[in-house]
């Protein structure tokens, strides 16, 4: 029996609280992120004989670090790296979510799409095609109500697809002007030997260029010892984008 | 339909809606504007202003924004016609 953990994501007001509560039922406890205020709810389940932990990320249009809800739902998706994340959107206004998802499915590709309040969409006429949605996000859809239980079943047996790597998303990647990619070409190679595998090396390629300090320092923080070379990644990062 | 003058938001009056084209917005804050959906071809619709004329909200996404002066008068868009979108 192993343990995996899943990450909630989504706007706010999109019932991703709703979710996390038909997910773990009483077996959660809050708490506060390491010395930040910004409220921290956990809570497991069990589904064919395995444990998932689930965070319930804070809500966010963005994930580009205006503050520190959303510092900290980048933070934990690029840096701690859960087995699953699952991006939460609300079905009724796909246009506004789908920034945050295609966010996300930037920083990994082990995602789960949920659209919730299918129910409330149905009401107002709109249908949505989650096999088709599923075929061009290139990760697996699906279409629940958290708030009527209506398709958990199927998102359980979706998360443990993926937790367990019989699926493989492969996302689709968001393809930039010429001179970016070609300074993301660069790049990647860089971020990829000063820090491994583990991390998405293109996505912090870009954050780089975009000249972005706050990745640099939360990096910094968790590989210390590499602090130093982390600071000449960025100074060729910042040489490149200028 | 294309040929209408540009305008900042400063010059739509309530009730209006704007065909977004450009965000002069830098930084931080263009970034936040991109993520509520002030985005060039989006429609965003003028609902109301406060009583001293500051700020002023704005339909975008289905979600209502309200946007101060220094935010209104850097971004720009055309005018819809009331007939048709």
């Amino acid at each position: 029996m192993s343990t995996y953990r899943v990450a909630l994501i989504g706007n706010p007001n999109t019932g991703k609280s709703t979710l996390f509560n038909a997910l773990t039922g009483l077996r959660q406890h809050t708490g506060n992120w390491a010395g930040k205020t910004v409220v921290r709810a956990e809570g497991e389940y069990e589904y064919n004989g395995h444990t998932y932990n689930v965070i319930d990320l804070p809500g966010t249009y963005s994930l580009f670090s205006n503050s520190v809800d959303e510092e900290v739902a980048r933070d934990y998706i690029v840096l701690d790296r859960p087995d699953v994340t699952v991006i939460v959107l609300d079905a009724t206004a796909m246009e506004r979510n789908m920034n945050l998802a295609l966010q996300v499915l930037e920083m990994t590709s082990r995602a789960v799409v949920c659209l919730n309040l299918i129910d409330e969409a149905g009401k107002l006429g709109i249908e949505i095609r989650e096999q088709l949605l599923a075929e061009k996000l290139g990760v697996p859809v699906v279409k629940i109500s958290a708030r009527n239980k209506q398709g958990i079943t199927e998102l359980l047996r979706q998360i443990e697809n993926v937790a367990k790597r019989r699926i493989v998303p492969k996302p689709v990647q968001v393809k930039y002007s010429e001179e970016i990619e070609r300074r993301i070409q660069e790049l990647e190679p860089e971020v990829r030997r000063l820090i491994g595998d583990d991390y998405p090396a293109r996505w912090i390629a870009l954050r780089l260029l975009d000249g972005d300090d706050s990745i640099i320092a939360a990096l910094e923080r968790r590989l210390g010892a590499n602090a130093s070379q982390t600071k000449e990644m960025i100074a060729d990062g910042l040489s490149c984008a200028h | 339909m294309s040929s209408s003058p540009l305008v900042s938001l400063m010059d739509a009056a309530t009730g209006q809606r704007i065909r977004l084209a450009s965000i002069q917005v830098q930084g931080v804050l263009r970034r936040r504007l991109l993520d509520l959906g002030f985005v060039p071809g989006a429609v965003i619709e003028v609902l109301q202003a406060s009583p001293l004329g500051d700020p002023v909200a704005y339909r975008v996404n289905n979600t209502t924004i309200a946007l101060r002066r220094e935010e209104r008068e850097r971004i720009f868009g055309e005018i819809c016609k009331e007939d048709g979108e």
